[in-house]
């Protein structure tokens, strides 16, 4: 079975490069990349599409359905570049774990956690303090739960060994309906009968681009997302945890101090999360109702793998991803299924992503290093 | 006592029967990741069948089914072709939610149809020991069932050939193929066992335990029985012990709340969680995994 291909490039007296051809160069690099990004996109929506045909529904109606409310219509694609601000925060932390080889799965509980505290002290420090002041330390407060969410799995993996896919998740489901105990308890609102905070005033939210609804987060998000790209490329820090990522090992050997690069990282990564919250709350929001959960972590991890760890290539993709959930909402609703349906499309896009990186292993085995390598951390105890 | 024990079964099969498959994946190497999706698809396809046919036991023998059909994915891609276990494990995960929501919805709108209570049966004798009798003793046959596969479990595990091989493809599957038996035959039989399995908690979960399906219904038990079959380290007795323990825990609480201890539903949610994550900081050094798990098995590769 594997090997056939070689077999082939071998009868006809053909080496891989010369057959690629225009594959070559930097450009042609690129270009295969983003095909090989995009296909699994294709792929997941033509089946998707299978599902909708199958249930009866239309798909072509529903695809337009989703292009024209995410993307061709000027609120639809505000909503969109609104929407694009947590998902990149987020889609920052998971690279800094990922890249570090931790599998930081927690990020909804992370992000709700600070969310929760963000809409409960929000109105408190908006009485007490400028406006200006207090949406800087909101962010901050935050920033800060975020990162210290993580400490139990980030601990128990750098001192134990534990899996954090496990432990972050079970945090995950804490931090969830802790967040909802906060906001039903001490945060709770007096003024509504649906349990939820106070209300941020609008006028005191992020401030918007002049002329739209767009929150300054996207700035934010952006310039993070591109410090999380030269960090991890271009610094000593960087090459310290991508190597502590690819091997462990060899990481102890090179005199790092593991335990502390994985806290850290652990920590960072949680800190982008708990941002995340922030931003949407006090970009969007302005308050947190119970049993809000807008689920971004799983889907996510979809757009970070497709994205091969890259901050930069992470930005269309995350785009994409925003038009498709603004424009599957509406899609969604006027096709009456829920908005579940576009879980289906993710799940598929990681299905037929494993089976691209399958087809490419057995043509050239490059990239497949990555998986590889992310693999290695599945030894159960990192530190013997 | 006897509505705590009822109600620690009622929460404690549906994790006994995902951790006991999730236990047979993970002894042959392969990390069932996608559990909590292919408890929500056994559990649909299992309620859709019973309420469709009236008959309890034709809803789960469909769970099995598709509990299995969903493990067929993980099957060919991580098995077969020896694709990552984890990125196919959360893709089968993220899709078994998200079908399983759609379908529901686009068959039943926003009702839920419900499902009369299957039948118990009484073991003679043994029923009519005071508390215990009418509580672990009188519950519906798939209860026994479920306890009948942990020492089927544990048999096949310790005394029998078919335990031996599987054993050997988690730990080095060389050794496997070097005497002649396929790694890869072993592998996908064991997950598509476990899948059944899984998807037969879930059905259990449906048709017993609640007599409704919901989107989402599983809650992450299909995690737990994750970390369950981690810490169970391959030791039948232990999944029951684990799950019973989470069982009771969980209608603690429900009971708490019955005789007017305010318990807000939050914390109810949140009580397992915490104690799995209790159970791995202090047993973490006791969790073990096979050594080849999520190793795809590559004759090539040699």
């Amino acid at each position: 079975m594997a090997g056939t291909v070689d077999v082939n490039e071998g009868v006809l007296g053909k080496n891989p490069k010369s057959i690629r051809g225009p594959g070559d160069g930097v450009l042609g690099r690129a270009w295969k990349d983003t095909v090989e990004s995009v296909a699994p996109f294709v792929l997941a929506l033509i089946v998707g599409g299978l599902v909708l045909l199958a249930l009866g529904r239309n798909p072509i109606t529903f695809y337009g359905d989703i292009v024209r409310a995410g993307l061709f219509n000027n609120s639809g694609l505000q909503d969109t570049v609104i929407r694009m601000a947590p998902l990149l925060l987020m889609a920052a932390g998971l690279i800094v774990a990922f890249q570090t080889s931790i599998w930081n799965i927690g990020g909804d509980g992370q992000f709700l956690l600070a969310a929760a505290l963000a809409a409960g002290f929000g109105p408190v420090f908006m009485a007490a303090m400028p406006v200006w002041l207090s949406l800087v330390i909101l962010c901050i407060i935050g920033t800060i739960t975020g990162g210290l969410s993580t400490i139990i799995p980030a601990v128990l993996k750098a001192k134990y060994g534990v899996n954090e896919i496990i432990s972050s998740l079970m945090m995950s489901f804490i931090g969830v309906n802790f967040a909802n105990l906060l906001i039903k308890g001490p945060f709770r609102s007096t003024k509504t009968i649906v349990p939820q905070t106070g209300v941020v005033p609008f006028a005191h939210l992020l401030p918007p681009i002049p002329g739209t609804r767009i929150h300054i987060g996207i700035f934010i998000a952006l310039i993070l997302l591109l410090v999380v790209y030269y960090v991890m490329k271009k610094t000593a820090l960087g090459l310290k945890l991508r190597l502590l990522g690819q091997n462990p090992r060899a990481a102890l050997h090179a005199g790092l101090n593991n335990s502390r690069l994985i806290v850290g990282a652990f920590m960072v990564s949680g800190a982008f999360m708990g941002l995340a919250g922030t931003v949407e709350i006090l970009g969007v929001w302005g308050y947190m109702r119970a049993d809000w959960n807008p689920n971004f972590g799983l889907p996510l991890f979809a757009l970070v793998f497709l994205a091969r760890l890259n901050a930069l290539a992470a930005i269309p993709l995350v785009g994409f991803y925003a038009v498709l959930s603004i424009g599957g909402h509406s899609a969604a609703r006027a096709a009456d299924l829920p908005d579940d349906f576009i879980l289906i499309i993710v799940g598929l896009v990681l299905l037929f992503m494993a089976l691209t990186e399958y087809i490419k292993e057995r043509r050239s085995g490059a990239t497949w290093q990555l998986l590889k390598a992310l693999r290695s951390l599945w030894e159960f105890k990192t530190n013997e | 006592m006897s509505a705590l024990i009822c109600g620690g079964i009622l929460t404690a099969m549906p994790l006994l029967f995902a951790s006991i498959g999730e236990t047979i994946s993970q002894r042959a190497g392969v990390l069932g990741m996608g559990l909590e999706g292919i408890m929500l698809a056994g559990a649909y396809t299992g309620f859709v069948a019973t309420l469709y046919s009236g008959q309890y036991w034709l809803g789960l023998v469909a769970s099995i089914g598709g509990g299995a059909l969903l493990a067929a994915i993980v099957a060919l891609f991580c098995v077969r072709l020896g694709m990552d276990q984890i990125v196919v494990g959360i893709g089968v995960l993220i899709f078994g939610e998200g079908v399983t929501s759609v379908l529901q919805r686009a068959q039943f709108g926003t009702t839920y149809p419900r499902l009369g209570e299957m039948a118990s049966i009484k073991i003679p004798l043994l029923s009519s020991i005071p508390v215990l009798g009418s509580s672990l003793f009188t519950q519906p046959l798939i209860v026994f069932i479920g306890f009948f596969m942990v020492g089927v479990l544990h048999w096949v595990l310790k005394s029998t050939n078919i335990g031996l091989n599987l054993r050997a493809a988690g730990e080095k599957p060389e050794a496997v193929d070097a005497a002649g038996i396929s790694v890869v035959a072993i592998r996908v039989v064991a997950v598509l066992v476990a899948g059944g399995l899984a998807g037969l908690g879930g059905g259990y979960m449906a048709i017993v335990g609640a007599g409704i399906f919901v989107p989402f219904m599983t809650k992450g038990i299909g995690f737990i029985g994750i970390v369950v079959a981690m810490l169970a380290r391959g030791k039948a007795i232990w999944i029951l012990i684990g799950s019973f323990l989470f069982g009771i825990s969980v209608s603690l609480t429900t009971s708490f709340q019955l005789i007017g201890v305010e318990v807000a539903q939050d914390v109810v949610n949140m009580i397992p969680f915490v104690a799995v994550l209790t159970a791995l900081v202090i047993f973490a050094r006791g969790a073990y995994l096979p050594a080849a798990l999520c190793i795809p098995y590559n004759r090539e590769a040699r």
